[in-house]
């Protein structure tokens, strides 16, 4: 394989790894403060591709892309009131099998409304214009991306580190009723926690569908379950664990797939979740597993 | 000092599912005070301090403090009107630093933290010293002082304290009391739960004996402290 080659699939690895950090995070974050698998977080993402659909047909892509963001917000803030915070205080399995119950919910509606077939993404301007550096070319998505994702990074680094909501998020994650004595309201603080999840879906879906062009009911299914093992790889409950789980394994499936092993490139993700969980079940960068009592 | 009623519990009920946890019980607290709440465990004193905090909720009864019915309201609107709880086992949030805990006990409220923050280090030097640490590396002593800074920070009219002695060494414990005794003169009213029924019922001005969910006896900390069925009890002196 010639250096070209290999730098330009390394830059659409890295690309694609970007996306799948974005959703990562909001697996881990959600795991975080609720220690809850939020299956139908791959389906939020699914869903923020058909609304773009939607709305880039009838409007610019500048009203249509904050008009997206607050719609999945809202829908992922939805699917915690309507299905997770009944169950606050049910065991931990019951709102796991809500969460399953959402995810096929979402898929099937997707389906009922906008049939399976596959619909076409709709081009955003610029993000796909082609960029020639030496000899290797890429779309401006594919070079914007990785830079967008390590800047989200920081910036949520840095509300969970030093802001009131921040601190508040930490507590919560560690002990409810305490937090509740402190005065926090922690059905708000778990509300902006899916909304953060949620706004970081979307954007993961505006990169990963301009480069994919097409949704379907179920494009949610594998990148939401290579992104859960995305998080589990970091050390689920850890935000730079589950970007730089992203970044391994959007790298590792580009790379298997330029050497010509593109049937494994999806087995790659498992067969590595099932070595982790062999050999170190906390992750990259998980802490020792504290459970809550 | 007055003898203005400050919280005063009537009747109260307090059930998990089919367990009667607190059978209908009354108490007062008088605005300046310290009060006590002793019994052995299971006997629903944890259970009713977090009733009176609203995370657990009440069968029936009422909670009256400053003339508001606190049952139904929620746990931020109490320590909004000047309630707080300094949990048993201290609950410190361990991924926190300390300053973080300090900072997270006036979560409700919006004023600068400066002279807060001075008093409680002023009352717990240690605590100064460890600001930057996270506080689950402190020690239980360590721990403890911190989650009472944390319950100042809010600037309470209550002060309720679940078992502030269990496992810690004598000498910090007399520390505690101490503590106790300091932020009550500066007008803070306290409401104590211990099973340390010695040191309790020295630094009570009223105590209640809580047995199974019910009253079983009530008197100022001296006269409980001279009854034959509480020291026996409680105390673990045998009759002469
Ligand atoms: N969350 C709960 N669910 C069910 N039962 C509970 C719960 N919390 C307490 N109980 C029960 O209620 C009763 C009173 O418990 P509580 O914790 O108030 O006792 P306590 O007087 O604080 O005891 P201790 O001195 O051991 O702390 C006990 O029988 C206990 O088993
Ligand atoms: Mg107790």
């Amino acid at each position: 394989m010639s250096s070209t080659i290999l730098l330009q699939h390394t830059l659409t690895g890295i690309s694609l790894g970007g996306a799948y950090a974005l959703i990562a995070i909001g697996y881990t974050m959600v795991y975080g403060i609720l220690r809850l698998i939020n299956f139908a977080h791959g389906d939020i993402f699914m869903m923020a591709g058909y609304f773009m659909i939607f709305a880039m047909a009838s409007m610019p892509w500048f009203i249509a892309i904050p008009l997206v963001m607050i719609l999945t917000v809202m829908l992922g803030i939805a699917v915690e009131q309507v299905a997770y915070k009944p169950l606050r205080s049910a065991p931990r399995m019951s709102i796991m099998i809500s969460a399953i119950g959402v995810s096929y919910l979402l898929q099937n509606l997707a389906t009922y409304l906008f049939t399976a077939l596959p619909r076409g993404y709709p081009e955003i301007p610029y993000l796909k214009k082609i960029l020639h550096i030496g000899d290797v070319s890429a779309s401006l998505v594919t070079i914007i991306t990785p830079f967008l994702t390590v800047a989200l990074t920081f910036l949520l680094i840095a509300l969970i580190n030093h802001t009131k909501l921040g601190m508040a998020m930490r507590a919560v994650s560690r002990d409810y009723e305490t937090s509740q004595l402190m005065g926090i309201k922690i059905n708000r603080v778990i509300s902006a926690t899916f909304a953060i999840g949620s706004l970081l879906a979307f954007i993961g879906s505006l990169l990963y569908f301009t480069d994919r062009m097409t949704v379907f009911p179920f494009s949610g299914t594998l990148p939401g379950l290579k992104c859960f093992v995305a998080a589990v790889l970091g050390g689920i409950g850890s935000i730079p664990g589950a970007v730089v789980g992203g970044f391994i394994l959007g790298i590792g499936e580009t790379v298997l797939v330029a050497m010509g092993y593109s049937t494994f490139s999806d087995a790659f993700t498992f067969a590595i979740l099932i070595v982790m969980l062999l050999f170190r079940p906390t992750g990259l960068f998980g802490e020792k597993v504290t459970d809550k009592v | 000092m007055s003898n203005e009623r400050l919280l005063t519990i009537e009747d109260l009920r307090v059930d998990y599912g089919g367990i009667h946890a607190v059978k209908g019980i009354s108490i007062d607290v008088p605005k300046d005070r310290i009060i006590t709440l002793i019994g052995s465990n299971g006997a629903g004193k944890s259970t009713t301090l977090r009733t009176i905090a609203g995370v657990v909720k009440a069968t029936s009864g009422s909670i009256c403090f400053e003339g508001n019915e606190l049952i139904g309201k929620t746990p931020d609107e109490i320590v909004s009107m000047g309630i707080t709880l300094v949990p048993e086992g201290r609950r410190v949030f361990e991924n926190l630093t300390v300053l973080e805990n300090l900072k997270i006990g006036a979560f409700i409220h919006k004023y600068k933290l400066d002279d807060d923050l001075e008093r409680v280090y002023h009352l717990f030097p240690r605590l100064r010293e460890r600001a930057w640490q996270l506080a689950g590396t402190l020690s239980g002593g360590e721990q403890q002082m911190l989650a009472v800074g944390r319950a100042l920070m809010s600037r309470p009219k209550l002060l309720m304290m679940d078992e502030p002695s269990l496992g810690l060494a004598p000498l910090i414990v007399k520390d505690i009391f101490d503590i106790i005794r300091t932020v009550n003169r500066e007008g803070i009213t306290v409401l104590l739960v211990e099973q340390n029924a010695n040191q309790a019922l020295k630094i009570a001005d009223y105590a209640y004996v809580l047995e199974t969910g019910d009253i079983s006896m009530q008197g100022s900390g001296n006269e409980l402290l001279a009854d034959e069925r509480i020291r026996e009890a409680y105390l673990g002196k045998r009759k002469e």
